[in-house]
C-alpha cells in the first residue's frame, strides 16, 4: 500500500513527497510504483522532495540511491530536493553522499534546472 | 573545667577580632601574597574580616569535631563568603598558590594566640592546633575548587565565543554565501562550521557557497576530510560548494597526502571563486569605465 506517498506529474517530472512517517514497506512499494509511472509517462526527471524527512537511517539513503539508479536506467534525472541540514550532515556521516542523484534546493529549483536540460 | 578545643577556638575568634583580621593581613604581606596591586587595604580588610565573621559562626553553630565536614548547612555563609572571594581574586589574575596561602596565613594569627592561652597545657594546645588545621586546610582546599571551577568556566566560556566568532557565514551576494575559515579546523569547530552553513543556506535559500581556506594554516589529511565533508553536505543541501584560498604550498601537500576532492570545485583565490559564483546565479562583473 503506497498511500501515504503519492506521485504527481509536473510538467515534464515526477514529483514525489516523502513523508517523516514512512514505513519501509511503503519506501519498497514505491520504488516499485514509480518504475512504473516512469515508463509509463516518459518523463525527463524525478523529483523526490524530502523536505518533510527529519531523520534518515542507512536504508532511507540507501532507498534514495536505488531510486536514482532506476530512474537513470530509465532515462531519468533524479533530483533530491529540500533536503534539512540535520538530514544533510547525518548522510555525510553514514558516508551516504549520492553521487547518482542531482540536489536541488527546492523544487522550483529542479523544475527550472530540468527546463534547462 | 577545661574548655573544650571548640569553645577555645571561638572564645579566640570572637574576643580578638579585630586583632587576628590585622595579623592575618600582616601574615598575608609576609608572605607576598596579598597583592596591594590589586586589592586596597579596604578591600582586604573587608574580605578578611567577612570570611572570619562567617568562620566564627561556623564555629558556632556547626559540628567541628570528628563530624566536621564543610558541605554542612552551618557552614553555608562561610562557603558562599570563600566563594565570592575567590572568584573575585581569580578575576583579578591572583595565582592558585598566592590564593591557597592567603587562606592558609590564617593560622599564624591563631596559632600564636593559642600558644599563648595554653603555655602551661601542651596537650590542650595539640588538640586545639589540630582542629584549627583541619578547618584551615578544608577551607583552603575548598578555595582550590572553587579557583578551579571559575577558571574552567572561564576557559569554556572563551572557547565558546571563539567558536561563534570564528565561523561567520557572511551573504556576499543574493544566494552566495562565503564562509571565511581562520585558524585551526578540529572535528568540534567544523562540526560547528558545517552546521551553521548548512543552516544558512536553508535561510538565505543560496545556492553557491564559497569556502575561504586562505586563513587556514595547515591542511592535513583530517583537515580536507572536514573540508570534503561539509562540501558533499552542502551539495546534498542542493547546492554548489566552492572551495577557496588553496596556495600552491596546500595544493601540493594535497597531492602528497593523496587528498582526492572529487567533484568539488577548487579555486586558488576567493577572487575567481567569486566570479564563478555570480556566473552561477547569473551575475557577471563588468568593467565600468577604464581607471
Amino acid at each position: 500500500m503506497s498511500g501515504v506517498t503519492s506521485i504527481h506529474l509536473v510538467g515534464n517530472a515526477l514529483l514525489v513527497s516523502i513523508q517523516d512517517d514512512v514505513t519501509d514497506t511503503e519506501i519498497v512499494d514505491l520504488q516499485d510504483s514509480l518504475s512504473h509511472r516512469i515508463a509509463e509517462e516518459s518523463v525527463r526527471g524525478v523529483v523526490l522532495d524530502i523536505s518533510a524527512l527529519e531523520i534518515v537511517d542507512t536504508f532511507v539513503g540507501r532507498v534514495i540511491a536505488q531510486l536514482a539508479g532506476i530512474s537513470r536506467l530509465l532515462d531519468a534525472e533524479t533530483y533530491v530536493v529540500g533536503m534539512r541540514p540535520a538530514v544533510a550532515v547525518t548522510l555525510v556521516e553514514l558516508g551516504m553522499y549520492l553521487p547518482e542523484t542531482r540536489t536541488a534546493l527546492s523544487l522550483t529549483h529542479a523544475l527550472s534546472q530540468l527546463r534547462r536540460g | 573545667m577545661p574548655q573544650s578545643a571548640t569553645a577555645t577556638v571561638l572564645n579566640i575568634l570572637e574576643s580578638h577580632f579585630s586583632l587576628i583580621v590585622e595579623e592575618w593581613l600582616g601574615t598575608q604581606v609576609r608572605e607576598g601574597v596579598k597583592r596591594s596591586d590589586l586589592f586596597s587595604d579596604a578591600e582586604s580588610r573587608a574580605q578578611n574580616a567577612e570570611l572570619l565573621k562567617s568562620f566564627a559562626k561556623g564555629v558556632r553553630n556547626a559540628a567541628v569535631d570528628s563530624d566536621f565536614n564543610l558541605e554542612d548547612a552551618a557552614w553555608e555563609d562561610l562557603r558562599a563568603v570563600l566563594a565570592d572571594v575567590t572568584k573575585e581574586r581569580v578575576n583579578r589574575g591572583v595565582t592558585p598558590t598566592e590564593m591557597a596561602t592567603f587562606v592558609l596565613a590564617l593560622k599564624t594569627p591563631l596559632f600564636a594566640r593559642l600558644e599563648a592561652m595554653r603555655e602551661d597545657d601542651p596537650a590542650a594546645l595539640i588538640r586545639e592546633v589540630l582542629l584549627v588545621t583541619r578547618l584551615v586546610d578544608a577551607f583552603a582546599i575548598y578555595t582550590n575548587e572553587v579557583f578551579i571551577a571559575e577558571r574552567e568556566q572561564i576557559i569554556e566560556r572563551q572557547r565558546e565565543e571563539m567558536l561563534e566568532l570564528s565561523t561567520p557565514v557572511v551573504e556576499l551576494w543574493d544566494r552566495v554565501l562565503t564562509l571565511p575559515l581562520i585558524g585551526t579546523l578540529d572535528s568540534a569547530r567544523a562540526q560547528e562550521v558545517m552546521e551553521n552553513l548548512l543552516q544558512t543556506i536553508l535561510e538565505r535559500q543560496a545556492e553557491v557557497v564559497i569556502v575561504d581556506i586562505t586563513g587556514v594554516g595547515t591542511v592535513d589529511t583530517q583537515v580536507a576530510q572536514h573540508l570534503l565533508r561539509a562540501a558533499a553536505a552542502v551539495r546534498l543541501m542542493g547546492a554548489e560548494c566552492i572551495i577557496s584560498g588553496i596556495s600552491p604550498m596546500i595544493a601540493q601537500t594535497m597531492v602528497q597526502l593523496g587528498i582526492d576532492v572529487g567533484t568539488v570545485s577548487t579555486r586558488s583565490s576567493i577572487r575567481t571563486a567569486l566570479a564563478d559564483a555570480l556566473k552561477t546565479v547569473g551575475y557577471s562583473i563588468q568593467k565600468h569605465r577604464e581607471a
